[in-house]
């Protein structure tokens, strides 16, 4: 399968990431290859197989809905590249 | 005696009678650490002062017979990618380069009840994808065996710390067979347990439903001492295995996690199956040699062993590859320099933020399969792509479930070859993927598979045999390896020697 600009540039936007010129050459590159290998799925009559999430059938697990952890603001915070006022700091998002 | 050429179970046994201190056993190790982690590379972080506090105290409790476990005092190299409170936890990316976690996984907690000293953090394929070592922000870290060859990966670290005897023991993490194939080519023994045995809380996510934390040991024994401790019902991961198997629906079995009482040396009337569709293309000779030579070990000892066709070999890479790198392009969003992390240094608006961090914090390998997994989960391609391999899946669990009809355990190869050279396989991405043939099924179907070392190619470079059993029936793979391991001795790498270590 090609890859065209416009898919890497799609899958960027997807990914958020961004790509240099070269990079995005060789993403191109990679991404056919691997999308053509993996094509190879297609040699397999799936038609009637469920799609497996889980490996074996597992039920839903309840918990009472009760807050265990504690107040723990101040480590959880000391991670932040930027913080203020006890909330973490982003560029301006609205104007 | 040499502590570092016991056991972790024999370093337990002599802390426990008195004959060792933690604090020498520790002292030992951290030493190992001082002469050979240079050539090795396979630490990310270690922690000495604090490992000799850790040391001091757990000898106290000892003393008081608070702590009783068969590892309680033993020193462990956790892999880098289970966070550790107030230690860094990078994955071996830059991106995580200044990541203190807040709160420990469950395994590693599990761990320090029963008593051992984290020596350190090993060194990984950066978010663990890659069959390496030499994806690590930090560097590729070197075989033992050889140092111009990989240690495999991603758990290449803690493969290579065991084989060095830098840690008498290891974590690793398996989502692909990043902690057999490691294993394998270090010349060690590690189990990825059955998908639920081992909480996956605190454990950087990579592809949730493949994830399973292990042990790495220079032992069967050892892993099934491990395995015991870190195997636990944990409420915060809601699919780790519990006692009521309330979670788990009907037709599964559970064999039981008393992994120990497996340590059995007899084969006798074990059915084996050996698929004949493992030894096609591709499969170097002296690792075909080698295992089929341990399974004539197994037949003497009184197993039945048989050829069988397993089917579906040639999809496992490719359904793979497809369900991990989609899994990954969704845990990796969290990555976003707000909440912890690398922040690009320069940036205009928020989304710019976002891209500038990522792509200068994440390594090509990682990009490629974020990339690779938001192509097919996008609109357009997720039928064809994402849903065509869960279905694919679903026939991969079907030929399982077939040959576990038949047989108790099934035998083959960890990898194709041993361990490459450091260098060759990152130009080729595809080529490092096929590779990983013989494990990545194991994780789709969520199997138990335990890799142990079988024998030697041309080069000296050890070779590892593979052993699989069903869904929560580690207690077969268990009794086999052990059988197996039981007609051989362990073998150190010839560099420890040399150096008079």
């Amino acid at each position: 399968m090609v890859i065209t600009d416009e898919t890497i540039e799609y899958v960027g936007i997807l990914a958020k990431l961004e790509l240099s010129d070269e990079a995005r050459e060789q993403a191109k590159k990679d991404m056919s290859n691997m999308l053509d290998y993996v094509s190879k799925l297609n040699e397999l009559d799936t038609d009637n197989v469920p799609a497996m999430s889980h490996a074996f059938p597992v039920k839903n697990v309840f918990r009472e809905d009760a807050v265990t952890n504690g107040d723990d603001r101040e480590q959880l915070l000391s991670n932040a590249p930027e913080q203020k006022d006890g909330c973490y700091k982003v560029p301006k998002t609205f104007d | 005696m040499e502590i570092s050429k016991l056991t972790a179970v024999e370093l337990g046994k002599k802390i426990k009678s008195g004959e060792l201190k933690v604090t020498d056993v520790t002292k030992a190790y951290l030493d190992r650490i001082e002469k050979l982690e240079k050539d090795i590379k396979a630490f990310v972080t270690v922690d000495a002062e604090n490992a000799m506090e850790q040391a001091k105290e757990i000898q106290g409790k000892i003393d008081s017979g608070e702590l009783s476990s068969p590892l309680a005092g033993v020193p462990v190299a956790i892999k880098d990618n289970m966070c550790t409170e107030g230690m860094l936890t990078s994955c071996s990316s830059k991106i995580l380069s200044n990541f203190i976690p807040t709160y420990t996984a469950d395994a590693v907690l599990a761990l320090k009840s029963a008593g051992t000293v984290i020596i350190g953090k090993t060194n990984m394929d950066e978010f663990a994808m890659g069959s390496t070592s030499e994806t690590s922000y930090y560097g590729a870290t070197k075989n033992p065996w050889d140092l111009s060859k990989v240690p495999g990966g991603s758990s290449g670290g803690s493969a290579a710390a065991v084989a060095a005897e830098l840690a008498p023991y290891a974590l690793g993490s398996d989502t692909g067979g990043s902690i057999r194939q490691p294993a394998a080519f270090c010349g060690v023994t590690g189990i990825k347990p059955t998908y639920g045995r081992v909480s996956r809380y605190g454990l950087i996510a990579y592809g949730s439903s493949l994830d399973q934390i292990g042990p790495i040991a220079k032992d069967v024994t050892d892993c099934a001492a491990i395995l015991e401790i870190i195997c636990r019902h944990d409420p915060k991961d809601s699919t780790s295995y519990n006692e009521n198997m309330d979670y788990i629906g009907d037709g599964i079995t559970d064999k039981g996690s008393d992994f120990m009482s497996a340590l059995v040396d007899d084969v006798k009337g074990m059915k084996i199956g050996i698929p004949r569709d493992y030894f096609g293309e591709g499969i170097d000779e002296d690792v075909k040699k080698n295992v089929l030579a341990a399974a004539d070990i197994l037949r003497e000892k009184g197993a039945v062993i048989e050829e069988f066709d397993l089917g579906m070999v040639e999809y496992a890479i490719p359904a793979y590859y497809i369900i991990a790198s989609a899994e990954a392009s969704s845990n990796l969003e969290r990555f976003d320099g707000v909440k912890y992390g690398y922040r690009t240094a320069e940036y205009n608006d928020l989304h710019n933020m976002y891209k500038k961090s990522r792509s200068e914090g994440f390594g090509p390998e990682v990009q490629r399969r974020i990339m690779l997994g938001s192509f097919v989960l996008s609109s357009g391609y997720y039928d064809a792509y994402y849903v065509k391999a869960l279905k694919t899946k679903a026939l991969i669990k079907k030929a399982f479930d077939d040959a576990f009809a038949k047989y108790d355990v099934i035998l083959g190869p960890v990898a194709p070859t041993t361990a490459p050279k450091i260098g060759e396989s990152l130009s080729d991405p595809l080529k490092m993927y096929l590779g990983d043939i013989y494990t990545v099924s194991v994780n789709l179907a969520g199997i138990p598979g335990i890799s142990l070392p079988c024998g030697f190619d041309k080069n000296g470079m050890p070779v590892g045999l593979q052993l699989l059993g069903q869904t929560f029936d580690e207690k077969s793979v268990i009794r086999a390896a052990y059988s197996f391991e039981c007609s051989r001795k362990y073998e150190r790498p010839a560099l420890l020697a040399e150096r008079g270590l």
